[in-house]
């Protein structure tokens, strides 16, 4: 854990306070048995009222005192903890940020958002008993060890004798039973993700008249489960009774000896009592340091994940800012947007998402990109803002590699309208000004009516209105303008729409198409979608089939001869390109 | 312990209470046997200590220790240890036993119960409030409340019997732990209500933080599309520093309760030293006596705790269990018939139907339709208008108000749910895939069939191209994220087709399909329709356009029916919907 550790490197003194303070009250705890010996031998056997009220006060000196290390000690171990867990947090939302998307892909965001909520948290509550606890309880068992032998040694060698028996009980069933434990808890899981299916699936299971087997599996699964959590309840069964024994059979070894050397007058009667108290308050610790490594333990695990976590490293790479590059400028002829025998593949996939693609889109072209489900349509734009480094071949912006532009130089340029359309929460200005910062609100209105949504924010209340999370407060088709709008925003020089338009109806889609007709002359269009209709206009149309480039060219040159293309316009008009489809049957 | 309770909820929770020992059913020996055997562990427990008191008296100095009485006392305390040690033991193997097997035969019930409750109760309820009961619950209930009994039960045997050993050795310190009890409550009580209002606050800020991390984290991509990383990195460090204020104060005074008991329970411990001191003096208690009431006061808090801690556990217990017998009692589905439907051709009468959800509002009334064996019927029509309702009604999901539903002439009230639904196939718009593999999935339902015959119905659909590239083909691994919506839906399909049933139901099969490769499965949906009854729910017109009988729907009616080419004609509500959908497509 020693990656993690950095993290509460501020509060090393905290560190250190905490865990002495506990040791000073686990101090007065020890001392009570002596006081206590001291009023039977001092006070009782001399008849000294005074010595017993004096050891009275003392007794109370050493409760307060007790508690009050004990506060103090808390406080230091609550600041220190919660200070660990808030860096740890912190760094790793930190390291979230700059990973690429392959990292974002392999870790998932659900992962992610887990480690950073009650793994945290666990992780929080570990560091904290670990410092108030972890130190005490074995202070304790060990110091009424050492304290019994300053009382007398043949007696304290029970002592010495007892604890490692006891330890060796409590912790060979904990260490046990952690491994045993982490299976039931996968069982569990595996039982809640069965009841969820069921539920979830509840339609088809029944349509298919599944539900008997499904009962069947879950019996299996349930029975299984039962099965694991006897097995370790019985290993954890034996944990108190033996303890229990070890501690009273010690017990009886020292009185019995007790007694043979006070008969002998090498011990007092009092120092038998201090010894039996001294064994009270070993088992009470113990059984309290179990529990504590149990939780410490689930903690690690946490840690672990934590850990690995913040262990991954972005795979992208980008060259130092000294380097930087500038693009060329608006009246160089570089091309916007070239890729040269271009593949991909994802991280961890069996096959290749996009094969050999070249093609090239000049400045100011409006560019549509066509193609069925899984075609490899959004994996071609996401390789021109470089969210992924292509496996094969080079794609350039503005003449230059991708892998040129210094870290956040390229994504400057490029306005991108994802798939899914995601406001946050906050106010719609909150949410155009991800596009740019410092946009004024000439600039936004201008935006929004260019994305067809100045009615739409005008009727929640202007630029202030609130956005609530997720966006849930304006409707599918709202919330894919605004993110249209967001995107104009930026004034990009590349601007991408991955089927930003499928929520919208076919007049407002055509509307938002005639007014990015009316951008910048410079600014470099990607149109993506299903809809023939959307990318008919464009200067050039890329006709993605499986993850190659079917056809290339504008609506009338595919029309005529990219079979392809030819069957997406059937299937969609087959009144108008019924005909023309090569593949005749495709005008049903 | 909380608040005061009133009547109704005690009369309720004496009902629940009631429900869960029913539950515990065939175990209720052991949860008596527990009760039992934990009650003489508590009192074994405590004679333990009185017999090493008495020995201690034995031993009072040199030459005068009586060896007797120490032995017979010592033995007599090694076979208490001993019945006390297996009792213990046996009362661990007994709950682990009773709860387990309780826990499991709870499950067992909630699944049975999960598959034949009607859909209108599923509907209603969010799964995953159901999966908490049914996992979370269950856990809680065990724990909380057959647990929680013994814990009870012992910890009040603990109290009473504590408080009678010390009574008969000396009741004026008897009197005075007593009298000194309620200042540990109060102290208690204080520090909870603080704490109380410093997680509340807590809970708050957190819960702000939790909501930021999913929206940012969830949707990394934008972020990054954006090249806001620093930015949100920046607002995020503001939440956690607030958080970071919040969460120190909250484990500062949560962490405080034990070391105040403690505190005061050692000032207890101090009064009776004092007193136990002066009694030995005036003759009226040994030194064995006083360290019998030493042991006892030392631990006297810890079954008050207990019973506290155990009492909210309870309540908590209790609420759960309320909700989880909600779930178990709810009224299961209406008999059904006990004829087997055989042989059908696919004959499909609905007469007279009225259904609605809620009897307030009427939705789909005198419906009377006639699908011919084999024959094609579209439905359409604006969200909400009851396509989805007629599903409902066909599969007999919901049962009709009024009318009746017949297949082949047979009311499919007079027939089994499975031997009706096992003649459709049927496909919705909300996918359903679960963990396990491919084939799991796209043979669910038909297990038996070899792997050629899935892998060429996989081809068919197309879903076999991006299978081949899956690792392990049909038999790869895969959770729902793993695929996209369009993908879910091609498997959906293949399962739906492995079938080849009589009656095919598509609701919304292909909405997140494109239209190139639905044109193409709708080939293979041709096929496989030949000869079948088939019902469709579609938004995309060209999708329906070759139905036998398009049902144009508006709130629970239909407003128009016939052919494709007739409606158009008619220049109805058909028609409008026709036009907008094409409308813009022609631009230009």
């Amino acid at each position: 854990m020693k990656a993690l550790l950095v993290y509460l490197r501020r509060y090393r003194l905290e560190c250190v306070l905490a865990p002495a303070f506990k040791l000073l009250e686990a101090l007065a705890d020890l001392s009570v048995p002596l006081v206590v010996s001291d009023i039977l031998k001092r006070g009782v056997e001399a008849g000294d009222r005074s010595v017993i009220w004096a050891d009275f006060l003392l007794l109370v000196f050493l409760a307060v005192a007790g508690v009050g290390f004990s506060f103090t000690a808390q406080w230091f171990a609550a600041k220190a903890s919660v200070g660990f867990a808030t860096n740890l947090r912190q760094a790793m939302f930190d390291r979230i940020q700059g990973l690429s998307y392959t990292e974002l892909d392999r870790l998932g965001t659900d992962t992610l958002i887990t480690r950073m909520t009650s793994d945290i948290n666990q992780v929080q509550n570990g560091v904290n008993l670990a410092l108030r606890l972890l130190l005490r309880s074995p202070f304790i068992v060990f110091g009424a060890m050492i304290v019994a032998f300053t009382i007398d040694v043949p007696t304290a060698w029970i002592f010495a004798g007892v604890i490692p028996l006891l330890l060796l009980v409590v912790f060979g069933v904990m260490l046990t039973s952690i491994p045993l434990n982490a299976k039931v808890q996968q069982a569990l899981d595996k039982l809640l993700g069965r009841t969820r299916e069921n539920l979830e699936g509840v339609r088809v299971i029944r349509a298919f008249t599944r539900e008997e087997a499904e009962i069947a599996a879950f019996d299996a699964q349930n029975e299984a489960l039962t099965k694991m959590n006897e097995k370790v309840g019985r290993l954890s069964a034996v944990m108190n009774p033996a303890t229990y024994v070890l501690i009273n059979i010690a017990t009886i070894l020292l009185i019995r000896s007790g007694a043979l050397r006070v008969q002998a007058g090498s011990l007092e009667q009092h120092q038998v009592v201090a010894l039996y108290n001294l064994m009270a308050q070993i088992i009470v610790e113990l059984i309290k340091l179990a529990s504590l490594i149990i939780t410490i333990n689930r903690s690690l695990a946490c840690a672990g994940r934590v850990r690995d976590m913040l262990a991954a490293e972005s795979s992208m790479q980008y060259p130092e800012k000294a380097d930087a590059f500038v693009p060329a400028g608006p009246d160089s002829p570089v091309p916007a947007v070239r890729f040269d025998r271009v593949s991909f593949t994802y991280a961890g996939a069996g096959a290749e998402s996009l094969t050999d693609i070249s093609f090239t889109a000049e400045r100011g072209q409006t560019v549509g990109v066509i193609g069925g489900t899984g075609s490899g349509k959004t994996t071609l734009v996401d390789l021109i803002a470089r969210f992924y480094d292509a496996t094969e071949g080079r794609v350039e912006a503005f003449g230059a590699d991708v892998r040129s532009y210094p870290a956040g130089e390229l994504i400057r340029q490029i306005g991108v309208v994802p798939q899914k359309a995601v406001l946050f929460e906050g106010t719609v200005r909150g949410n155009l000004c991800w596009g740019r910062e410092e946009a004024s609100d000439e600039e936004l209105w201008e935006a929004l009516r260019l994305a067809q949504a100045e009615e739409v924010v005008a009727g929640k209340g202007g630029l202030d209105a609130p956005v609530e999370q997720g966006g849930r407060n304006f409707s599918g088709g709202q919330r894919q303008r605004l993110t249209v709008a967001r995107a104009l925003v930026r004034r990009p020089k590349i601007l991408i729409l991955d089927d930003s338009a499928s929520a919208l109806d076919f007049a407002t889609d055509l509307k938002l198409r005639r007014a990015l007709r009316k951008l910048d002359k410079e600014t470099t269009v990607f149109l993506v979608s299903q809809r023939m209709a959307t990318v008919r206009a464009a200067d050039r149309i890329l006709v993605l089939e499986d993850g190659r480039l079917a056809g290339s060219g504008t609506h009338e040159e595919l029309l005529a001869d990219c079979p392809a293309y030819q069957e997406i316009c059937a299937s969609q008009l087959p009144e108008k390109y019924g005909n023309t489809a090569a593949a005749g049957e495709a005008g049903v | 312990m909380k608040g005061k309770l009133d009547k109704k909820t005690l009369a309720l929770q004496a009902a629940t209470l009631k429900k869960v020992l029913g539950a515990v059913g065939s175990h209720t020996p052991l949860l008596v046997l527990s009760l039992f055997l934990s009650a003489a562990m508590a009192v074994l427990q405590l004679l333990v200590p009185v017999l090493f008191g008495d020995t201690i008296d034995a031993v009072i100095g040199t030459g005068a220790v009586d060896f007797e009485t120490v032995g017979s006392l010592l033995l007599r305390a090694g076979i208490l240890i001993a019945c006390a040690a297996a009792a213990s033991w046996a009362v661990s193997l007994i709950n682990n036993r009773l709860t387990f097997r309780t826990v499991r035969d709870i499950r067992a019930r909630a699944i049975r119960q999960i598959e034949t409750l009607p859909l209108s109760y599923l509907d209603s309820h969010s799964s995953g409030d159901i999966v908490q009961r049914v996992i979370g619950d269950v856990d809680l209930l065990s724990d909380g409340l057959l647990l929680g009994f013994t814990q009870l039960f012992s910890g009040v045997v603990t109290i009473v019997v504590t408080i009678a050993v010390m009574f008969l050795r000396d009741f004026r310190i008897t009197l005075l732990v007593l009298a000194m009890t309620p200042v540990s409550f109060l102290v208690a009580g204080f520090i909870a209500g603080h704490t109380f209002s410093m997680f509340r606050e807590q809970t708050a800020v957190r819960g702000r933080q939790t909501a930021m991390i999913g929206e940012i984290v969830g949707n990394e991509k934008v972020v990054k599309a954006f090249g806001r990383e620093e930015k949100c990195s920046a607002e995020f460090a503001v939440l956690n520093e607030e958080l970071q204020k919040k969460s120190q104060m909250a484990v500062f005074f949560s962490s405080l309760t034990n070391p105040s008991t403690r505190a005061v329970n050692n000032v207890i411990y101090a009064a009776v030293a004092l007193l136990g001191a002066f009694r030995i003096l005036s003759g009226g208690l040994t030194v064995g006596g006083l360290t019998i009431l030493l042991h006892y006061a030392g631990q006297y808090m810890k079954p008050f705790n207990e019973i506290s801690s155990v009492i909210t556990e309870l309540q908590n217990a209790l609420a759960c269990a309320a909700r989880l017998f909600d779930l178990i009692e709810a009224e299961p589905e209406v008999p059904e018939g006990p004829a087997e439907l055989v042989k059908v051709r696919g004959q499909v009468t609905l007469d007279g139907v009225d259904f609605s959800y809620d009897p307030e509002k009427p939705l789909i009334e005198g419906f009377t339709y006639e699908a011919r064996p084999g024959s094609m019927t579209a439905i359409v029509g604006p969200t909400g208008c009851g396509k989805t309702t007629l599903i409902n009604l066909l599969m007999r999901f919901y049962d009709v108000d009024a009318g009746s539903i017949r297949v082949d002439g047979a009311d499919v009230r007079s027939v089994t749910r499975t031997s009706l639904r096992r003649h459709y196939g049927m496909v919705l718009q909300d996918t359903w895939i679960r963990g396990g593999t491919v084939r799991d999935n796209i043979a669910f339902g038909s297990e038996d069939l070899p792997d050629e015959e899935i892998i060429r119905a996989a081809r068919e659909t197309h879903c076999w191209e991006f299978i081949r590239r899956m690792p392990k083909g049909l038999y790869t691994e895969i959770r729902e994220s793993d695929l996209s919506q369009g993908q879910k839906q091609l498997m959906c399909i293949t399962r739906a087709m492995l079938r080849r049933p009589p009656m095919l139901i598509l609701d919304e099969a292909t909405s997140s399909i494109d239209t190139r490769t639905e044109l193409q499965i709708r080939e293979a949906f041709a096929r496989l329709m030949e000869g079948r009854t088939s019902f469709v729910v579609a938004h995309r017109l060209s999708t329906i356009r070759d139905a036998d009988c398009i049902l144009v729907m508006r709130d629970g009616h239909v407003l128009e029916q016939g052919r494709h080419e007739q409606l158009l004609a008619a220049g109805g509500f058909y028609r409008e919907l026709y036009d907008s959908q094409f409308a813009g497509s022609e631009e230009e």
